[in-house]
């Protein structure tokens, strides 16, 4: 995803003379198109990413539109303040782009882990939060931000994350995308949990129950009209995200439950409550925390047994 | 340009304006106001490009109070320049309105250009706009001022690096250096001296005044932007509560509230009636 992102920035560039790159002394020749394009638009930050923000916003009040760039625990919870005040009670158009989010970087330690971003960035008045599944919804996502105000926040995996999208669909932030259609149960599934949940929906299949898998990329706002329809027309919803449990779609989705008095049984997987000790790779930390397909089928399975 | 006496004329007023609203209205760090205000005087009526006529104009200069807890100070040379009538300050404090203890954001007071409060944020703000003037090839100035305890912040000099490496040359810090931060003096609660070669070592150019010696301001402000392209930095030495004799140096002021006797007796020593 980290590749597609560069890519497609970059080609936003060519287009469009307010696109800004903001790097936290990362993606090393990853920009180097960028900067072929127009040096004077990428700025290496240096690892001070408090700072990088304020730029940042200082760049969205002048009319600009800034693209922050960083690995995620890095350029969400490390700068948290600068978000709030710089960008989000200016309003300002400033793009955040968390890379290696949720446990794409595993194996680097819960230094790098990021299962809380989502949960913190929703709570900030105006903020998007976005997590597209995949390489092609993630570019889409990059032009569709240019054409609003306001900060958003992207969470992007690292790199060879599976395509999804064959051919790229509508995509409208705040609207979900119905990846595989379905009748029985719903599966939301925020980022790049979706190659997992597509296997899931097949082993769910197998044992006759017919899994509808959608794709939140958009995690604030809500869809809440497919959100209304799919309590109606769905026995269970499963929000799946490489992401705590606290705070992130599942919360989302269970907030707008208590919201809107709808009545639907609710599973959610997601990493606990906890940070993990142990070394490991990004399928070993996904075993451990129940995002597998096996393990999410069979709950499903389960749940849906029992009602 | 307008003459020095004018400008110190215009300095008394609004430390007269800062004392009164800050009885009336309830609001803390007059120590803090008070300090700035030459500063801000000399920027507003003499220094800076700008028409309050057209408060969003793409080429004018751009002024980021840092040290957001000033605002009472900068709200009423906003006024005196022309940004909105001086008769809305009479709201001042009041539920529901913009005049309280921080600036609000751009949208919704003229004047704004950045909504601070939390120290260390405004001057990386006032470097994306610096650097904003390069992209978009507009020769604006930037001018931020911060207080000295603002420098404890580690964004400060992160934002200091980023602006020496990139050569932000038109970009001007101003340290409102009153020797005081909230609980104790600068000086011991961190490290902060020696300030001005902080500020050089860290590829700035760094020149020390006298803070309420408007010729000395003036004369600092008109040798920036500085031909060897780095970004400035003006220590400027000042004090807590000047111009009041029994606010001086008292960092009671940062949160005491001036009593309607303290009021009558600090606009006699100012010499105006505002």
């Amino acid at each position: 995803m980290r590749n597609a992102f560069a890519e497609e920035l970059t080609r936003l560039a060519a287009e469009d003379p307010r696109v800004i790159l903001l790097s936290g002394d990362i993606g090393n020749k990853l920009f180097d198109r960028f900067k072929a394009v127009d040096e004077k638009r990428f700025y290496n930050c240096g690892v001070a990413e408090a700072n990088m923000m304020g730029v940042a916003a200082g760049l969205a009040l002048s009319g600009l539109r800034p693209f922050v760039y960083s690995i995620t625990p890095f350029i969400t919870t490390r700068c948290f303040e600068q978000i709030r005040v710089d960008a989000c009670y200016h309003h300002a158009p400033v793009v955040i782009v968390g890379t290696g989010s949720g446990l794409s970087y595993a194996e680097l330690g819960p230094t790098h882990h990021s299962l809380e971003d989502m949960a913190i960035l929703r709570t900030l008045p105006g903020m998007r939060v976005l997590a597209p599944c995949d390489s092609t919804e993630l570019r889409l996502a990059l032009r569709a931000v240019l054409q609003c105000d306001g900060p958003t926040y992207i969470r992007i995996g690292k790199k060879g994350e599976p395509a999804i999208h064959a051919n790229p669909p509508a995509f409208i932030i705040g609207e979900v995308i119905v990846v595989r259609p379905g009748n029985d149960v719903a599966l939301l599934v925020a980022g790049n949990m979706m190659a997992e949940t597509l296997k899931a929906a097949e082993l769910l299949a197998v044992q006759g129950i017919s899994a509808e898998v959608i794709s939140v990329h958009t995690v604030k706002p809500l869809d809440d009209s497919y959100l209304q329809a799919a309590a109606l027309r769905f026995r269970l919803i499963v929000t799946i995200e490489e992401h705590g449990v606290i705070g992130g779609l599942g919360s989302a989705v269970a907030e707008w439950r208590a919201r809107t008095n709808v009545v639907v049984p609710q599973l959610l997987f997601g990493t606990r409550d906890e940070f993990m000790h142990e070394v490991g790779s990004q399928s070993y930390a996904r075993a451990k925390y129940g995002l597998t397909a096996d393990n999410i089928a069979g709950r499903v399975l389960a749940t849906v047994g029992r009602a | 340009m307008v003459e020095t006496a004018a400008l110190e004329f215009v300095g008394r007023e609004m430390r007269a304006r800062i004392v009164e609203t800050s009885s009336r209205a309830g609001i803390p760090h007059l120590g803090s106001c008070l300090s700035c205000v030459d500063i801000l005087v000399a920027l507003y009526f003499s220094v800076m490009r700008i028409d309050p006529q057209q408060p969003r104009a793409a080429g004018r200069d751009r002024f980021i109070l840092s040290k957001g807890h000033g605002a009472p100070a900068l709200f009423q040379v906003l006024a005196k320049r022309g940004f909105y009538p001086e008769s809305r300050l009479e709201s001042y404090g009041e539920d529901g309105g913009v005049f309280a203890e921080h600036p609000p954001t751009p949208d919704h007071l003229e004047g704004i250009e950045a909504a601070t409060g939390s120290l260390g944020h405004g001057l990386p703000i006032g470097l994306g706009m610096a650097l904003a003037a390069r992209i978009q090839n507009r020769d604006y100035n930037v001018y931020a001022v911060l207080s000295d305890g603002e420098c404890n912040e580690g964004s400060v000099w992160e934002s200091a690096m980023l602006a020496a490496a990139q050569n932000a040359g038109n970009l001007c810090v101003l340290i409102d250096f009153n020797k005081w931060q909230a609980t104790g003096r600068t000086l011991e609660v961190m490290s902060l001296d020696p300030l001005a070669d902080k500020w050089r070592a860290f590829g700035w150019n760094a020149v020390e005044i006298d803070g309420h010696d408007m010729n000395a301001i003036l004369d600092a402000l008109n040798k920036f932007p500085a031909k060897n392209g780095k970004p400035t930095a003006i220590v400027a030495h000042t004090v807590k509560g000047k111009g009041v004799s029994f606010m001086e140096d008292d960092n009671n002021w940062h949160y005491r509230i001036p009593t309607t006797e303290e009021v009558v007796k600090a606009k006699q020593e100012l010499g105006v009636q505002a």
